[in-house]
């Protein structure tokens, strides 16, 4: 039987285009050492480190664990290393918790990032594979048919992207760590933005950005003896499905609503759109919010774009089901980390830690995270009440 | 801790280059031999899939994902991947199992190393700021190692000639190795040096290939009425990755790992080292301080066949299958990664 675990300790890095202030080790260093100081706890109090990251081209380090083993203080303690494509951060972070749920571990540091900078995701997503067609379109081109698709099954109005564009870009401006900082964009400045993919204009993707976000979890007694609120795991979940297959469906994929209905059921969730408080969801091109609505049971299959422009979804104008309060995806994209942000933010309402993105009273929360060509998901509900 | 049974465990055979077989295809045919030896269909019919990989070996980022179409993952599956060898894909399996979420587990690791220069690839896995530039490879960072040894005294050219002289005569028996055959340890020591101490034979011969393995609680292994040995205690452990910071004579992260995973409690039968280089087994042996009693590397070890990101859960493997054979009561594996055993992993095995 699973043991009862809690993320008590949060960490973040500020997210930019370019830390060129610190080394990798000291960008997931300045992560760790939040989240310990957030637990007011010490690098001895830790018994393992989970880390994870996107794949090592996009800064050329192989299995870089190995290099960081001293910055995170793991010297004569288990350190493991998770890549599931984009969810990494989730699946980071449910990996991270079996450690405490197992019983095997009490308190752990799991730990994901990516510096951007260091290379060209464009790149290193788009070299030849051998007896593979060689696509050279990166993340955002092979996504936009997919979008295509959604759009004209749908019927959704051409701006519905826009509007979720706009939504995370005014909600990251209430995140002081977000990359991306622009509290004045107005939905004609993303529509007038350059045509990247049809129908993905430049400010309807995810930036670039360097990061690193870190996670204290802990056991259940250690967690209420934790001076801040603990933050309760209370189900977690992963789907993988091949990139291709007959007959797949890519625009609501099987894997998603099946890693949905998994996570809900572990923590008695029967209606995600009332029963959650907010959910921070992997979003890095904007179509994804309505695509993701309806993936995860939020709304019926062809209608979540109603709720995006209803608002919703916007804690700004009141929405019941706010996503994405720290800005999203859309914000800030440090690839590995993007997925364990989610987790974290989802965390951080929870135990009523979010600053001014907060949603009031936030009891439980969804983080998130999806990879590969929408196959891998991993999802987690978090709460402020243990059962 | 429950006990977890291994109940299949199957490894390709190691080959210098698979041609134009790409991952799935070495992939595929130890799945399908660890489904028929539990009596399973495919990975649908275990509660959960982890695999271990390297995305540099096949030169592409995400090399990972195209193994999940050697799963037929459809309906989609419980899955995750570790950027490690595989035997750190069966730890998360087995804490999956230790946490009562799955029941039993599927576990693979794959590497293609022909394509590239192996021990080049992997000088990228050091320091990218102070360590990498300089492309310091594998085997120039263990001949320090074998330097520092012999200089001390702590080992013998010959003794490393031995261990070599041992494992091709292990792997005579084994169909899978690489390298095999009856040398003496006087040929061994007349053949020229390689990279100074190391001789060519020191070094693990660099293949392509995969491995594949099951496991589940007790009760299930039972209800699927196949023979079993159990893991009784596992653990890893990583050490400082600055060279200079360490003592490369000895072991320390696998000292602690067998004390976490209770080694010394019972005698050891049998044990499968994961070293790369034949002073590193001797580093090992004593680090798990292995009597004279102890059959080691009865498969040949990775001197006969070293397949990248597989080879550590194939030792955990190989004293799985001699348990269940009965060739000893109690067996010990070990899996390595990383430069001049950065990273080690210890299982405590049992017959049943």
């Amino acid at each position: 039987m699973a043991q009862l675990a809690a993320v008590v300790g949060v960490g973040q890095t500020k997210y930019k285009t370019k830390r060129g202030d610190v080394s990798i080790a000291g960008l997931v260093r300045e992560a760790a050492q939040n989240a310990l100081n957030d637990a007011q706890l010490t690098w001895d109090d830790i018994d393992a480190v989970i880390l994870g990251k996107a794949p090592d081209m996009f800064e050329g380090v192989i299995m870089p664990e190995l290099y960081l083993t001293d910055a995170l203080g793991c010297n004569g303690k288990p350190m493991l290393r998770v890549h599931t494509a984009g969810s990494v951060g989730g699946s980071t972070a449910i990996v991270a918790a079996s450690y405490v749920q197992s019983g095997v571990f009490k308190r752990i540091l799991t730990v994901s990032f990516e510096k951007q900078s260091e290379s060209n995701a464009m790149w290193a997503l788009s070299n030849p594979q051998p007896f593979s067609p060689h696509l050279n379109a990166g993340a955002g081109g092979y996504f936009a048919p997919i979008i295509r698709e959604y759009m004209r099954r749908s019927n959704a109005p051409y701006d519905a992207g826009i509007k979720v564009a706009v939504k995370d870009r005014l909600h990251g401006a209430k995140n002081p760590l977000a990359h991306l900082q622009l509290p004045e964009i107005t939905m004609k400045e993303v529509e007038d933005s350059p045509m990247l993919w049809e129908p993905l204009r430049f400010l309807e993707a995810c930036p670039s950005s360097d990061g690193a976000c870190a996670m204290v979890i802990a056991n259940e007694d250690l967690a209420e003896q934790s001076p801040g609120k603990p933050a309760w795991i209370r189900g977690a979940a992963m789907r993988s499905e091949p990139t291709m297959y007959a007959g797949r469906e890519q625009v609501n994929p099987q894997a998603g609503r099946d890693c949905a209905k998994d996570v809900y059921k572990q923590a008695g969730i029967d209606n995600p759109r009332k029963d959650l408080d907010c959910a921070e969801v992997y979003v890095p091109f904007s179509w994804y919010e309505p695509m993701w609505l309806e993936n995860l049971g939020f709304a019926e299959e062809g209608k979540g774009w109603e709720l995006t422009m209803s608002g919703a979804t916007s804690l700004l104008e009141g929405g019941d089901i706010p996503w994405n309060c720290s800005g999203g995806v859309l914000s800030s994209n440090p690839i590995g980390a993007s997925g364990m942000i989610r987790f974290a933010e989802a965390a951080q309402q929870v135990r009523g830690e979010a600053g001014d993105h907060q949603v009031d009273g936030a009891k439980t929360a969804l983080g998130h995270a999806y990879g590969g060509g929408a196959q891998f998901y991993s999802m987690w509900v978090v709460s402020s009440e243990k059962h | 801790m429950r006990d977890v049974a291994i109940v299949a465990f199957a490894q390709s055979d190691c080959v210098r280059d698979a041609g134009a077989r790409n991952e799935v295809e070495l992939i595929m045919p130890v799945l399908q031999e660890v489904y028929k030896q539990t009596g399973i269909n495919s990975a649908q019919d275990v509660d959960f899939t982890c695999s271990g990989s390297c995305d540099y070996q096949q030169g592409a980022a995400f090399a990972f994902v195209a193994g999940v179409d050697a799963l037929g993952a459809v309906p989609p599956i419980k899955e995750s991947h570790v950027e490690m060898d595989a035997a750190w894909a069966l730890y998360e399996s087995w804490l999956k199992i230790q946490m009562g979420q799955a029941e039993s587990a599927l576990i693979y690791g794959f590497g293609k190393s022909s394509p590239g220069e192996l021990p080049i690839v992997l000088s990228q896995q050091l320091d990218p700021y102070y360590l990498a530039p300089l492309w310091v490879d594998t085997i120039a960072f263990a001949a320090m190692q074998a330097r520092v040894m012999l200089e001390q005294g702590l080992i013998t050219e010959a003794e490393m000639a031995e261990v070599v002289a041992r494992s091709r005569q292990n792997a005579s028996n084994n169909p899978h190795a690489q390298l095999k055959g009856d040398v003496s340890v006087d040929e061994l020591l007349a053949e020229p040096e390689y990279e100074s101490p190391l001789r060519r034979h020191d070094c693990c011969p660099i293949s392509d290939g995969a491995c594949a393995m099951i496991i589940c609680t007790v009760e299930k292994a039972k209800e699927w009425g196949k023979p079993y040995a159990v893991i009784k205690g596992i653990d890893h452990r990583i050490e400082t990755h600055h060279i200079g910071s360490r003592d490369l004579t000895q072991s320390i992260s696998t000292k602690q790992a067998a004390e976490a995973a209770g080694v010394a409690q019972g005698p050891v039968d049998i044990a499968e080292l994961y070293a790369p280089f034949s002073h590193q087994e001797i580093i090992l042996r004593r680090a798990l301080n292995l009597s004279d009693d102890t059959k080691v590397n009865p498969s040949g070890g990775v001197l006969a066949g070293n397949v990248m990101m597989a080879s550590g859960l194939s030792r955990i493997g190989e004293v799985a299958m001699r348990l269940i054979n009965g060739e000893g009561k109690r067996g010990v594996a070990h899996a390595t990664s990383g430069p001049c055993l950065q990273q080690n992993l210890v299982t405590v095995l049992e017959a049943q």
